[in-house]
């Protein structure tokens, strides 16, 4: 919420205003009394508890260390502060943005304490082969990634030290191109079965990554990369030099349609306005929200108005106002 | 110069042991990871937090398991009554810079934060004296948005003697009276103080009554981060905790 600088009448303010309030009187449980800031008690009711994260023991007394809300899981006691950054889990699907090339590996920035590596070792070669990777692959290094480019990886481990390593072992990982990044607060984003997904009607693929960073870009044909590397070999090496170019020609010669760089404006539009109200991001979320623009007969530009963030707000509240009525 | 008249108030109409009015405000910068605003009277301070991000100076890093706190102040140009001509590097910057870098240091829990680094910019908006305090409580409060774990929120507060009166919260014209002027900060629930300053000089009977003035003033503020005005670090907490299914 506190992203949202719009200029709303009267009578927007009122309506987003009451539709908020229906959206908070539907929360499942009421946490106003589990909400803690810095150095506030946390009530214990049972001995033998477990201290989790944002806690501290002070002479007995539990104490929080991070604003946020309490969650209790059996004996552990934890606070879950929203405004901070990514916290990591192994097997989460994340982007980021080349930083560095290392020895060997690459440093990607991903709203995490510190940047990530990514191993030369832990990633496919673009080329598809199984294969020790040579020294000529590590002087290659930046023919697959330089820096400023997007990384869509997964999270191998996270070591002790903070440190966060990454592994792309699959033909859907890889490079971005051809599409918008946005980045929204990390407690968004729900970790799921699937973050990647293909819209078909649109001809878009949207990874929703764990770390905040949502991709909407141009859908490419993975597999089809691989045929045509192997295929045109040596067209491929001519054209390296201008494989970084920001072009909208891809690098292939291969031009984004009108049509799909609209879908892809709107689908980004619509991300933006739900993070601007702070509802979970989801793939169904995303689309409901494109399809009620889309009726709506509105055009890129005016989801970005304040009435659409009305709109949005009014039709969520009267949404789970009507599941909670099912059950 | 009279400071404190016959009536018993000083010249902006306070009591010697009256604060100015407090006005703090979260979320000010979008881009940061965590920013404040927040004003004692005419006083009127901006922080904005970075991080914990990857350390940029290797070279500064000198423990690997802790998290590295760097913090820059600076003036506005407009800050003061007479234009600064240069806002920042000057002497009195580079030690507030470090007096806030210190204080904040000791509150937040930098070793769940190994290898990496957390900025603190904070600017002065408005100069009424008593800046040093008001930037503390910015920072404070900045670091507690960007969810960076702290065991306690550090308040400060200043304090001076003149017309041999204790005084609380002095403004600028006080300030510059040439009198003591005491800034204290301290963590208000474990009662300790992280901070201490004084210049000019003072016996050391009124001293403690100067500094326990300070003290009482800190945890006013304190209680109004934290009772009074619940709402500016809880609000933001009660909405987006709102599940979607």
């Amino acid at each position: 919420m506190r992203n949202l600088q719009l200029s709303l009448n009267q009578t927007q303010k009122i309506r987003l205003q009451s539709a908020l309030e229906k959206l908070e009187s539907l929360s499942s449980k009421s946490n106003a009394n589990s909400v803690v800031t810095v150095a506030d008690s946390i009530l214990i009711y049972e001995e033998g508890i477990l201290k989790g994260h944002g806690t501290l023991d002070r002479k007995g007394e539990l104490v929080a260390t991070v604003c946020g809300v309490v969650e209790r899981i059996n004996k552990l006691i934890y606070v879950r502060s929203l405004r901070s950054r990514y916290k990591p889990e192994t097997g989460d699907i994340v982007i980021g943005r080349v930083m560095e090339v290392a020895q060997k590996r690459w440093k990607l920035e991903l709203n995490f304490t510190q940047d990530a590596t990514l191993m030369l070792s832990s990633m496919n070669l673009p080329d598809g082969i199984q294969r020790r990777q040579t020294a000529v692959d590590e002087l290659n290094m930046r023919s697959i990634f330089t820096e400023n480019d997007l990384v869509c990886a997964e999270v191998r481990s996270s070591h002790n030290d903070g440190s966060l390593q990454l592994q792309a072992r699959n033909q859907k990982y890889g490079k971005l191109e051809k599409g918008q990044l946005l980045t929204v607060n990390p407690y968004l984003v729900k970790r799921r079965k699937l973050h990647f997904h293909h819209l078909e009607q649109y001809g878009i693929n949207l990874i929703i990554g764990c770390n905040g960073f949502i991709w909407v870009g141009e859908h490419v044909e993975v597999t089809d990369k691989m045929a045509v590397d192997q295929a045109n070999d040596s067209e491929q090496q001519i054209g390296k030099c201008d494989q970084n170019s920001m072009d909208i020609d891809g690098p292939d010669g291969t031009f984004t349609p009108l049509k799909t760089r609209q879908n892809i404006c709107r689908i980004a539009n619509a991300v933006r306005v739900l993070s601007a109200l702070g509802f979970s991001i989801t793939m169904e979320v995303i689309m409901e929200t494109v399809n009620f623009s889309k009726t709506m007969n509105l055009d890129i530009h005016e989801m970005l108005g304040s009435e659409f963030y009305v709109l949005v707000a009014e039709s969520e509240a009267e949404r789970r106002s009507a599941t909670k009525r099912k059950r | 110069m009279e400071f404190v008249s016959p009536e018993g108030l000083r010249l902006d109409g306070r009591r010697p042991t009256e604060m100015r009015q407090l006005r703090a405000e979260i979320g000010v910068v979008s881009k940061a990871d965590g920013s404040a605003m927040f004003e004692m009277g005419n006083t009127k301070v901006i922080a904005a937090v970075y991080g914990p991000r990857e350390v940029q100076n290797k070279g500064q890093q000198i423990n690997n398991d802790r998290a590295l706190v760097r913090c820059e102040y600076s003036m506005a140009n407009f800050s003061t009554g007479d234009r600064v001509r240069k806002p920042k590097g000057d002497r009195r910057s580079i030690e507030i810079s470090l007096v806030i870098r210190q204080t904040m240091e000791a509150c937040i829990m930098t070793h769940l934060m190994p290898r990496s680094q957390i900025d603190i910019f904070v600017q002065v908006l408005q100069a009424d004296g008593g800046t040093r305090s008001a930037c503390i409580n910015a920072a404070t409060l900045a670091v507690a948005d960007a969810g960076i774990p702290m065991c306690d929120l550090v308040t400060s507060c200043s304090a001076g003697y003149l017309n041999s009166t204790p005084l609380l919260d002095l403004n600028y014209i006080e300030d510059s009276a040439g009198g003591a002027d005491v800034t204290v900060g301290i963590l208000p629930t474990l009662d300790k103080v992280t901070l201490l300053q004084m210049d000019a000089k003072l016996p050391t009977n009124i001293f403690e009554d100067v500094m326990q003035l300070a003290t009482e003033g800190c945890k006013a503020i304190a209680n109004y981060i934290r009772e009074v005005n619940p709402v500016i670090l809880i609000a933001v907490y009660i909405w987006p905790s709102l599940k979607i299914f």
